[in-house]
């Protein structure tokens, strides 16, 4: 009985108009809803192609797109034609709500109820049509892209993920225009800039020629592949690595350290508070990656590194002693390890949750202790402390963002360096087995207390040392620098970059601190955008951007696994009939 | 002397007494069982023998040597390894990482480890077999196989088996039982605990029943089948 159910299932899943209609509504509203706060306005601003698509048109339509590409997926065993036919009234409705919302915001002023419900807004929904021929051309433009998009996700697969990486590249390379200009105007590639950008987005032969260059490339992955793969076979024979490692120092050792002098000062600033994200991140993975402890409260540890800085190198402080930076970072670092030490004691038969919200309540803490006036003769309380030198490096003073990058760029590495090493040791192994099942770790001889207060002062130290060079960096530090939210940021770029991964914790922070700053229009909806980024994560990507090689493991392991039942089953199925 | 001898311990979960008073012994060589239902306080007293629920009372001495205090990281390097209940092996490691666990003690060269690692895999072919595989991804069967190989790993000289049994169809654990025989032939200490008494007791040397966390009967795995009040009420 059952198994005749499971294979009536699979070969319909009875996907009908219904379904396509609901789905509509649902991207109808979502739709709606990122026109409403505003998103769609503030993007508008900004082309992804000069004069042909701004930034905000392309969001809109690229719900369209998403609806029916998640229409054609689930309608996978039916034919493309009909995907395509439910791509388009996915895309229709969608399309359908908004021009409602174009007709009745067009007659009934809605402003004081959304603000954002301006006339701009409707110029820009209605292509500066009037209100019914404008809702008219949305309807069927979404409807369009929701049968494209659909078409997209029924057709090879070899292609669709061509077409898809063609896509986001112009896409991606539209936003980051201000950035990419930068960049590339100031060596020899200065002709490619002025081929592919121009004042706002791409140019259109430059998005046409992305576009057809980065499908090309991703069609010819698998030959290029295949031609390169006796060269990665060489490279990954074990006596090989220090050739491997070496190229890869060659490469990318000339690139970091010329980096702050092709990106100028603003971005340079810009990636000096990446790579403070990426200290505090590497840190954070080794206490909720390794080991994991969920640990909210990490800012504590860099608030420390940077009072401790702060106390002990400017002139201005209680103490006054005008140390070296150098001299005062080892310090900061160890103030931040035993307070990590500190918080680990009394959380040490605690976990999850309880552990959460502890760690969380001990960065409020260190922050309110900051704040308070009964430390405000030592630490100043919300003036807190002014003055902190900049570091000098062998009498060159690192006066500002350009150079301080250097001192960040060794303590990523150093911090790196330090975690990857490891990862792969003993202590390493029994962070791991904790993290998998803390009373086994027990019964396996593992001595949790040690490893636990290991963890936390290994993690708070380098939180620490990105205190101290964020005391440094600002010149003065104030309590409310020290919020929830860095904890929160730095716990997210660990989560989207994948759990426990090293490459991992790069891209999260590129992604979520570095990504909002290039999108100066991002600061307002950054909240948001962290929001709707984990999400999707976790509904698409859950082993996170860059897995660590044992999560990729696992969750391949997960997809055979569910592969191999998937067989069974199919075989009784079969068996049964 | 005794190879492991528990005296009379009293363990308290908060204010619930849940061992009251139980003494016992293992010699070298011996396979013994403790048998009893569920929640009779047959886990407890492993866990407690180990230091993760220390007891209040009484004494666990290993060897002549007073182990009731002992931190369980300490218990595990003095020679006492468990496979905890419910095959609780590491789901999201390979085989080989979950082995290698095992040893996490052990302070030997690499060398003697890996001869450890052959002879585990010479016990349990299949684990071999399976080296790569996550762990979570192993049969019932297997994953108990994988936490008795995992707990050899430390070279116990008395392994604490809890509820091998459990969740195995009927003939897995015959074959999950036959292992441990030829453990014990083989020279490992083995102090068992079991719900399923028929099988346990047929292949311990000396057994015991506990109940509401107090020793109510012991004797030999023979003389305990033959008992009148252990048929009745734990062989059905």
């Amino acid at each position: 009985m059952s198994s005749s159910s499971y294979s009536s299932a699979t070969l319909s899943t009875g996907y009908t108009w219904r379904n396509a209609l609901k789905a509509g509504l649902i991207f109808g509203i979502v739709t709606l809803f990122i026109v409403l706060v505003g998103l769609v306005n503030t993007f508008g601003e900004r082309d992804i192609i000069y004069n042909v698509i701004s930034m905000g048109q392309t969001l809109l339509l690229s719900m369209s797109i998403i609806g029916g590409y998640l229409t054609g997926r689930r309608t996978s065993d039916q034919s493309p034609g009909f995907s395509a036919l439910y791509g388009l009234i996915v895309g229709l409705t969608t399309g359908a709500v908004i021009g409602l919302y174009l007709m009745l915001a067009s007659t009934v002023n809605l402003r004081d109820i959304f603000v954002n419900s301006s006339n701009e807004l409707l110029t820009l929904l209605s292509f500066g049509m009037d209100p019914l021929a404008g809702a008219a051309v949305l309807v069927v433009l979404f409807g369009v892209f929701g049968a494209v998009g659909a078409l997209i996700s029924r057709s090879a697969p070899l292609l669709r993920r061509a077409l898809v990486t063609g896509l986001l590249t112009v896409v991606v390379l539209g936003v980051l225009e201000d950035f990419l200009n930068v960049l590339l105007s100031t060596g020899f590639l200065k002709p490619v800039a002025g081929f592919l950008f121009a004042r706002s987005g791409l140019t259109i032969e430059g998005a046409v020629v992305l576009f057809v260059f980065s499908t090309g490339l991703r069609l010819a992955q698998p030959f290029l592949k295949r031609t390169t793969a006796p060269a990665v076979e060489w490279l990954d024979q074990p006596g090989r690595k220090p050739v491997k490692y070496g190229l890869i120092t060659i490469v990318v050792l000339p690139l970091l350290l010329s980096l702050p002098w092709v990106l100028q000062l603003y971005l340079s600033d810009v990636l000096d508070n990446v790579g403070l994200f990426i200290l505090m991140g590497l840190g954070l993975n080794i206490v909720v990656g390794y080991a994991g402890l969920l640990d909210l409260g990490y800012v504590a540890f860099f608030a420390i590194g940077a009072y401790t800085t702060a106390l002990l190198t400017s002139p201005e402080s209680y103490l006054g002693w005008e140390w070296t930076f150098w001299e005062a970072l080892p310090l900061a670092m160890l103030a931040a390890g035993l307070a990590g030490i500190l918080l680990g004691v009394p959380v040490l038969r605690m976990r999850g949750d309880y552990l959460a919200i502890v760690t969380l309540g001990f960065g409020e803490i260190i922050r309110l202790l900051a704040l308070s006036e009964a430390l405000k003769p030592y630490i100043g309380g919300s003036t807190g402390i002014l003055g902190v030198p900049k570091p000098v490096f062998f009498g060159i003073e690192l006066k500002d963002a350009q150079y301080l990058y250097y001192v960040i760029l060794a303590g990523c590495l150093i911090a790196l360096y330090v975690s990857w090493r490891l990862s792969d040791s003993r202590i390493g192994r029994a962070w791991i087995a904790m993290r998998e099942d803390e009373d086994v770790a027990e019964a396996m001889g593992i001595n949790l207390v040690q490893y636990k207060l290991m963890a936390f002062a290994t993690g708070a130290m380098f939180s620490g040392m990105a205190g101290a060079i964020f005391a440094s960096k600002l010149g003065s530090i104030f309590p409310h620098s020290f919020n929830l939210l860095i904890s929160i940021n730095v716990l997210s770029l660990i989560i989207v970059g994948g759990m426990a991964s090293l490459p991992g914790v790069f891209v999260g922070a590129l992604i979520l601190v570095g990504l909002p700053e290039l999108l100066r229009e991002f600061s307002e909806y950054r909240l948001l955008m962290y929001g709707a980024a984990l999400v999707a994560m976790m509904l698409l990507k859950p082993e996170g951007f860059w897995p660590a090689a044992q999560r990729r493991r696992e969750l391949r392991a997960e997809r055979e696994a569910a592969a191999a039942k998937e067989m069974a089953e199919a075989v009784v199925t079969t068996t049964a009939e | 002397m005794a190879l492991l001898e528990v005296r009379d311990i009293h363990t308290y979960y908060g204010n619930i007494h849940a061992l009251r008073g139980i003494s016992f012994t293992v010699e070298q060589g011996e396979i013994v069982t403790l048998i009893g239902s569920n929640g009779a306080g047959k886990s407890t007293t492993l866990n407690t023998i180990c230091g993760i629920t220390p007891a209040r009372h009484g004494q666990i001495i290993l060897d002549g040597r007073d182990i009731t205090r002992t931190p369980p990281h300490e218990i595990v390097k003095l020679g006492v390894t468990q496979a905890p209940e419910g095959r609780r092996i590491f789901s999201r490691l390979t085989v080989y990482e979950n082995l290698l666990m095992g040893a996490f003690t052990r302070t030997d060269p690499r060398t003697e480890i890996e001869q450890t690692l052959e002879m585990v895999y010479e016990i349990f072919p299949r684990l071999k077999e399976r080296a790569r595989q996550m762990g979570g991804t192993l049969s019932g069967g297997e994953q108990q196989m994988l936490a008795i190989g995992r707990a050899l790993m430390a070279k116990p000289r008395i392994l604490l088996l809890d509820e091998p049994s459990m969740g195995l169809a009927p003939i897995l654990v015959q074959e999950i039982f036959s292992i441990i025989e030829r453990l014990n032939e083989s020279g490992t200490t083995i102090l068992l605990v079991e719900q399923n008494a028929q099988i346990a007791l047929s292949i311990c040397s000396r057994g015991y029943v506990i109940q509401t966390g107090e020793i109510v009967l012991a004797g030999t795995g023979k003389e305990l089948l033959e008992n009148e009040m252990v048929r009745e009420a734990y062989l059905g």
